[in-house]
């Protein structure tokens, strides 16, 4: 069942070990070298400060032509993310190209929680209250955050 | 012996005149078409022929815009990098073998005019998937920044398998009718026929594989309504369409004995078939029928003051489904109608042996399609009416619908009912005035309403309130 993992699966996962991407963990899983156990903390200037999130990513059959699988396994409050985890992002879907990395990809999340973008909503209640009332938003962001990101800090 | 051709065409109506106009168009044409015009442009500008093809795409096939704007540019470049024919950026060019950056293996690559490059394997993987998802013909170089779209040789040149350089002719030709302006696919199942108009506009299409449809937004001929209310109507019949459709469950009871009845035929005349009881009612207004024959007829009217002691909730309520009610009713008509079809083709066939000629027969082929054209324009008048704002025009309006109601229905109670009973010259007679007067009818109907809309004098509600 295990075909051979593509050089290019082996290249970028060694670098990523290698050379990280400050804030970010991204480990293969033992039993599935396409299955990534990725933690990001939150950005400073962001309300998901003080945070960490566990995302799961896959990269399917077709990687690098498809784009990778990636999902917020941590309750996060953002405009973009929805209650499963789902991400809105423009390159994990049409705009997605093959040169494009698992660590361009990593990067591009973690300036989503920079720069929330409630225009192009995913949680559409969560989107509404970040253009009504964004002071109430960033204040329950933050409250979540505490609740459900801050497990992982030991 | 001189023979005038005019004279022929003389007679003809503008609505004949406009027909010859239209060209219906197989994919082979359709090619053919798309190839004269990036010949023609070839030939000015100088360009490769998959270059042409994307120039005219973005330019929605309109060759003189194109050209137009290609020489009021300043900077051809510069239009050229905005069309995404040539590369804004190009990479220092290098040549050989090198690692891949796609696939991290080492051997030779190639690339495109901005020499973003890959080895072979990585293109072919990459233009397989993007044409096989399925998108757009349009497909943009692999790397993330450069907005370079490929051509069309350059993409054979990489791909050679059959089945999906098949799948992007499609994309490409279908491309091809969707951004054009002047061309639509036929909307009929199965039909892979696509229409050339002269003037885009919203109009009657009659396809040979017998789809009737509206240029403009593809929908069923939809007059008198305009492809703006029919599109509010559609939505709003979709989003309350559960609860009429258990208002408007498919039985009714009789008004007079209450037995349970099914309606079997298009006509709205019935007769309860309850030997004791046999009330002639009209199915949509529930009245007695007597009334329908005569001046005193008021079943297309609403009747606005019924509901004054009702909340405004219930009575918006109301007045929808007195119209859906009705543009449904005539819908299911026109369907339960297909089956007398057969019924008049039978009869054809039967006055053929009797000793009438092909050409005399043919009348009842006529009179059948205009029961269908009347019923179809009787659907549409409700959605007009629905958003259409009481006036003294509204009132005529509501005549002419009126009068095409009840010319429709005796057609349709004639044909589903009386075909046997008369002998056939009077039965030819009967058809032929009955036919005629819907067909007038119609006309009438329309024209006001087109009339109407020349010198405006619909107003119309947002919301049919």
């Amino acid at each position: 069942m295990a075909s051979q993992l593509p050089r290019r699966i082996i290249k970028e996962t060694q670098r990523l070990l290698a050379d990280p991407v400050p804030g970010i963990s991204a480990n293969p899983d033992e039993s599935n070298a396409r299955y990534f156990h990725v933690m990001i903390a939150g950005p400073d200037d962001s309300p998901f400060a003080g945070g960490v999130f566990k995302l799961e990513l896959f990269l399917p059959e077709e990687y690098p032509m498809a784009a990778p699988k990636v999902r917020f396994m941590t309750k996060i409050y953002h405009p973009n993310i929805d209650k499963l985890g789902r991400i809105c992002l423009d390159i994990l879907k049409d705009k997605w190209s093959p040169a494009l990395q698992i660590r361009t990809v990593l990067l591009s999340i973690q300036a989503l929680l920079s720069a929330p973008n409630p225009e192009d909503p995913l949680a559409t209640d969560v989107a509404e209250q970040w253009k009504t009332n964004e002071a109430e938003a960033i204040k329950t962001a933050k409250q979540w955050t505490q609740s459900y990101a801050r497990k992982f800090i030991l | 012996m001189y023979y005038d051709d005019d004279s022929v065409y003389e007679n003809d109506d503008d609505f004949e005149k406009e027909e010859v106009q239209d060209q219906l168009l197989l994919p082979d044409d359709l090619e053919s078409e798309m190839a004269d015009l990036i010949l023609d442009v070839r030939s000015v500008l100088q360009v490769s022929e998959g270059m042409a093809r994307i120039l005219l795409h973005k330019f929605k096939w309109n060759k003189n815009s194109l050209l137009d704007k290609f020489y009021e540019s300043p900077d051809t470049e510069a239009f050229l990098v905005e069309a995404q024919v040539i590369p804004k950026t190009t990479q220092p060019s290098s040549t050989g073998e090198d690692d891949c950056d796609i696939c991290c293996s080492f051997g030779e690559l190639t690339g495109l005019a901005c020499n973003h490059r890959a080895c072979e394997d990585c293109w072919k993987h990459y233009l397989t998937e993007k044409i096989m998802e399925g998108g757009s013909s349009e497909i943009e170089c692999m790397s993330p920044d450069c907005k370079l779209l490929i051509e069309d040789e350059k993409i054979k040149f990489y791909i050679r398998d059959k089945t999906i350089l098949d799948k992007l002719q499609r994309l490409v030709i279908n491309s091809f009718v969707e951004t054009n302006p002047v061309l639509k696919w036929c909307p009929g199942q199965n039909c892979q026929k696509a229409v050339k108009v002269a003037d885009p506009e919203p109009r009657l299409i009659s396809c040979p594989c017998g789809t009737q449809f509206c240029f403009s937004c593809c929908q069923n001929w939809h007059a008198p309504a305009d492809c703006a209310l029919l599109k509010k109507w559609l939505k709003k019949c979709m989003d309350d369409s559960e609860t009429c459709n258990w208002i408007n469950a498919n039985t009714k009871e009789c008004p007079k004995c209450f037995v349970p009845i099914e309606k079997n035929g298009g006509c709205n005349h019935m007769r309860c078939t309850n030997k004791s009881c046999k009330f002639e009612f009209c199915w949509m207004c529930m009245g007695c029928w007597r009334s329908h024959g005569t001046a005193g007829y008021q079943c297309n009217r609403f009747n606005e003051g019924q509901d004054a002691n009702r909340s405004k909730h219930r009575a918006y309520l109301n007045r929808y489904l007195f119209y859906y009610n009705r543009y449904i009713t005539h819908q299911q008509s026109l369907a339960l109608e297909e089956k007398l079809k057969e019924t008049v083709a039978a009869k054809m066939a039967e006055m053929e042996l009797k000793g009438m000629a092909w050409i005399e027969v043919q009348f009842l082929k006529k009179s059948i399609d205009a029961l269908a054209k009347c019923r179809r324009t009787l659907m549409y008048t409700y959605v007009f009416a629905f958003y259409l704002k009481k006036s003294n025009h509204s009132e005529m309006f509501e005549n002419n619908q009126r009068d095409l109601e009840m010319a429709t229905e005796q057609l349709s109670g004639f044909l589903e009912r009386d075909l046997e009973n008369e002998d056939l010259v009077t039965l030819k007679q009967k058809v032929q005035d009955l036919t005629k007067y819907v067909d007038r009818r119609q006309e009438a109907l329309l024209e006001h309403c087109a009339d109407g809309n020349e010198q405006d004098l619909w107003e119309f509600t947002e919301n049919g309130v």
